[in-house]
């Protein structure tokens, strides 16, 4: 176990330490001693900058199941690195906000920090793992640790919805991942994602390729909150707002994203990872963004732009696929979807984070988040305005913040698409970016309103909670290294290109980088009169339009069917899936043994009837087939006769006599087919069993016994009959077709012999055989205790009788 | 010469086995069934012996025993609960 193993596991072993320190050292809030943990991971993951940017890996192995090609390795390379870094930096910024967010006092922290620590390993187990199946392993504990964190707050009942309702989705994905990357080793013979990427030949043609690529979507969709899938991502804002910025926004979600990026050289190739990926990026932008405008809210604006965001780098991610296929162009146009996904990815845990932290200050200081409560801030909480001003409107990709770089090289990628000359882009890959502007305009808006609601206009103090003031200078931290790292990656985005971002396309595109190709990474501000520039700016006029007169065009939210929307299929597809559940179990489950009775019958008879047909192992021989005497005949009319009665008795006194006349038969059949023993425990037994009969007949309630012969019903006499049928005919067919010859020669020559018996059958029960003796004898001992407790042990009715008694 | 013997008292007893049966259908008292169930019991005792004697072995006797003593218990505990109402009755003093 190397260095690199135990950092990423440092955060479940700190995790342990956490309630001792919460518990023992009261007087420091606990988030203080946690905070230590990602700032040393964040500076020792820095140190990987130089060799990830110099085209090296580390790749570190511990064996975990070997046997299973199970190995816990770490694999640091660009994007991995990118994703490390991302996770603890905004980890420790995090912590650091949740120690001034949570109070020492009134919250559970050891909880919080738990959870937080188990999150954060898991993270950075699934981006540095190089093993499919630990992947999956730490992607399971990201899904219930950010249960547990949405959770947080369990005695609201909307925090519990939230945080199932996120667990039922994400988990559903992620077993869709498992069986994807199980479809995976069956194609490869691996786990190891460097050696599938290594061996792609193996998955040429493969019919198992597009199951695998639907279900490792399937993962990363819910995962990213990917339309349809996103629903659970606005419900989880129910959660403590450092959890928010940092599950919500900056890590979680993305890694979905990590995963497409991954293994995007794996699938690639394939048509159906471009087509499903843009498509599902590009529509989950526009609904995310369609849908924050009606917020009101200020964490579910920013759910849904993050949904929104999501999408977007999403469907670049999918456009940058495609420059696989375009090899042979000198100038590959579709490398800078690539370069812009990883930009935009660093940008938004960039603002988002911030712009999360700026909604929890706003939350902490007037006591509500809902924009049409806020206004007028501007004057009171200056540093948290400006925060939000850099937040929003790099979010709205306006000059000269980091978002506007990033939303520049994404319209870039996607008018690019329309020079793709495959799967009939010519036709419909219009419509990529057409619907990418319209998201866009829509960011716009609602970015201005998230901006301009909260803190321009008019102070309305009597509907708030509490008297605002500025956040204290604790809180206000992380939000500003976060605000001033958007304004500098704004001003000087080069400082990305060559350590992280090259490193990261490395990772992504392969192929690419073996061939020998430089990726030329240079984020420019002004790139000419291009058409992206004036797509830009009629964002910036139409959305300025749009915004001025929300109120007059804000009915159409209005209209919006209601049955329509996502939310309420899930709601109603989760009580339909109960409710049906409930009605299926009911309608078989009577309750009545009959109803068990005629399913087992049936079951059986039609399994064993098709069975016999289905096989030919129907077969009847006559050639060892005894003379029937007139004994036999007579006796069998005889108990032919008693089982006749037996059924059609009309009362009862008659049926168990009736039976008894069978037994008796029985024990007629066993004279003269030569089996005295058998003969004379059946006459006791059948005496002894009468006797019972007529014991319980004559303890029945007085209603009951007089009552008439059976019922009749056609489906009992239909199952009765099959199930006769079948016994004969098994009966027929075995002893129709004896493969082996009998063993019982054996006892007869051996009996006295070795055994010094001459009652054969009673030497075969005590001596050849003693074994199933000795258990018959358990079976009857616990019958007779089993009987004796019954009648006498009644603890339900002890009370009464003792009541009773005195 | 003894095997058609043999079978012509079988085939007597059974006869005499059917009208008892006739008896115990019939009633008319629960009485008249007991008695006529436990010469059913006498005569299943004889075909037994005569079914050893056309056999040829002495496997069955102890069968012919055993319908005996149930027959007997059989009666016995049928007589006592029609006389007290309970065939095995509680011992009051314990």
């Amino acid at each position: 176990m190397s260095l690199l193993h135990l950092l990423v596991l440092s955060p479940f072993l700190f995790a342990i330490l956490v309630p001792f320190l919460y518990r023992y050292v009261r007087k420091v809030h606990t988030g203080w001693f946690v905070l230590i943990l990602p700032l040393a991971l964040f500076i020792y993951f820095l140190q990987f900058i130089k060799l990830t940017s110099s085209g090296e890996e580390v790749v570190r192995t511990f064996e975990w199941i070997p046997s299973l090609d199970i190995n816990f390795t770490l694999h640091v390379d660009g994007l991995g690195l990118l994703f490390a870094l991302l996770i603890t930096g905004i980890g420790s910024l995090v912590t650091l906000y949740s120690i001034y967010y949570l109070s020492k006092d009134k919250e559970a922290l050891h909880n919080f920090y738990v959870y937080l620590l188990l999150f954060m390993g898991a993270m950075l187990g699934v981006v540095l793992s190089d093993n499919l199946i630990v992947l999956y392993t730490f992607w399971e504990i990201t899904s219930l640790s950010s249960f547990l964190l949405i959770g947080y707050w369990y005695k609201r009942e909307k925090s519990r919805y939230g945080a199932q309702k996120s667990m039922l989705i994400t988990v559903f994905g992620g077993l869709a991942l498992l069986g994807g990357i199980i479809l995976l080793y069956m194609m490869t013979g691996t786990f190891s994602i460097r050696e599938i990427i290594a061996n792609l030949d193996l998955l040429k043609g493969e019919a198992l390729l597009l199951p695998a690529l639907i279900l490792v979507l399937l993962g990363a969709f819910t995962k990213s909150a990917q339309f349809p899938f996103h629903i659970w991502l606005p419900d989880a804002m129910e959660a403590p707002t450092p959890v928010s910025a940092y599950l919500h926004s900056a890590t979680m979600v993305k890694a979905g994203i990590y995963l497409v990026a991954r293994l995007s050289p794996v699938f690639s190739d394939h048509a159906a990872w471009f087509i499903l990926i843009s498509i599902f990026g590009i529509s989950t932008l526009f609904w995310g963004s369609f849908s924050a405008v009606k917020q009101t809210d200020l964490k579910g604006i920013l759910a849904f732009s993050t949904v929104s965001q999501l999408g977007m780098i999403m469907s670049l991610l999918g456009v940058g696929s495609a420059s696989l296929h375009y090899d042979y162009l000198e100038n590959n146009i579709f490398i800078v979807a690539v370069t812009a996904a990883i930009f935009h990815l660093i940008n938004h845990a960039t603002f988002k984070g911030s712009l999360f932290m700026v909604a929890g200050i706003v939350d902490h200081e007037t006591g509500t988040r809902d924009i049409r409560k806020l206004g007028g801030l501007m004057g009171i909480m200056p540093v948290t305005f400006t925060i939000a001003l850099i937040g929003s409107f790099s979010m709205a990709g306006i000059p000269p913040f980091n978002g506007f770089l990033s939303k520049e090289m994404f319209l870039t990628g996607m008018v690019n698409v329309l020079k793709m000359d495959i799967y009939h882009l010519e036709t419909w890959g219009i419509l990529l970016p057409v619907i990418a502007w319209v998201a866009s305009v829509f960011t716009f808006v609602y970015s201005m309103i998230l901006f301009f609601r909260t803190f321009t206009g008019k102070l309305q103090l009597e509907k708030l909670e509490k008297k605002p003031h500025e956040a204290p200078v604790g809180m206000l931290i992380s939000p500003v290294i976060l605000a001033s790292l958007a304004v500098i990656f704004g001003f000087f985005p080069n400082i990305l290109s060559s350590t992280l971002i090259i490193p990261a396309m490395k990772s992504i595109l392969p192929t690419i980088a073996q061939s020998g190709r430089e990726f030329d990474v240079e984020i420019k501000h002004w790139h000419g009169f291009t058409p992206e520039l004036f797509m830009t700016i009629g964002i910036i006029v139409i959305g300025t339009i749009l915004f001025l007169t929300v109120r007059k065009w804000s009915f159409i939210y209005e209209r919006f069917p209601q049955k329509l929307a996502l939310n309420h299929f899930y709601d109603q597809g989760l009580v339909g899936t109960e409710r049906g559940s409930a009605w299926i179990m009911k309608s078989f489950m009577s309750g009545h043994i009959r109803d068990y009775l005629v399913y087992i019958f049936v079951f059986l008879s039609i399994i064993s009837l098709s069975s016999l047909f289905v096989t030919n192992a129907f077969h009847l021989d006559v050639t060892n087939v005894a003379p029937i005497g007139v004994y036999e005949i007579i006796l069998s009319l005889l108990a032919v006769g008693g089982a006749i009665i037996t059924v059609l008795a009309r009362t009862r006194m008659v049926a168990i006599i009736a039976a008894g006349v069978v037994g008796y038969t029985i024990s007629l059949f066993f004279v003269i087919f030569r089996a005295p023993d058998l003969a004379l425990t059946q006459l006791v037994v059948e005496t002894i069993s009468v006797a019972l009969f007529l014991l319980c007949f004559f303890h029945l309630p007085e209603i009951t016994k007089k009552q008439k012969r059976l019922r009749f019903r056609l489906l009992n006499l239909l199952v009765s009959i099959g199930v006769g049928f079948v016994v004969t005919m098994f009966g027929i067919a075995s002893h129709s077709e004896k493969l082996f010859p009998s063993i019982s020669k054996y006892f007869v020559e051996e009996s006295y012999e070795k055994a010094g018996g001459k009652n054969i059958v009673n030497v075969i029960l005590v001596d050849f055989r003693g074994f199933d003796t000795l258990f018959e004898i358990t079976v009857l001992g616990i019958a007779a205790f089993g009987i004796f407790a019954i009648v006498k042990l009644r603890l339900t009715k002890r009370s009464e009788r003792e009541h009773e008694g005195k | 010469m003894l095997d058609i013997f043999m079978l012509i008292s079988l085939i007597i007893l059974s006869l005499a086995s059917i009208g008892l049966l006739y008896r115990v259908v019939k009633g008319p008292g629960v009485t008249d069934r007991v008695m006529a169930l436990d010469a059913i019991g006498i005569n299943l005792m004889a075909i037994t012996a005569i079914m050893c004697i056309m056999m040829n072995t002495d496997a069955f006797l102890d069968i012919i025993l055993v319908i005996g003593i149930l027959a007997f218990v059989g009666t016995v505990a049928f007589s006592k609960f029609l006389e007290r109402g309970e065939v095995i009755e509680r011992d009051r003093n314990r």
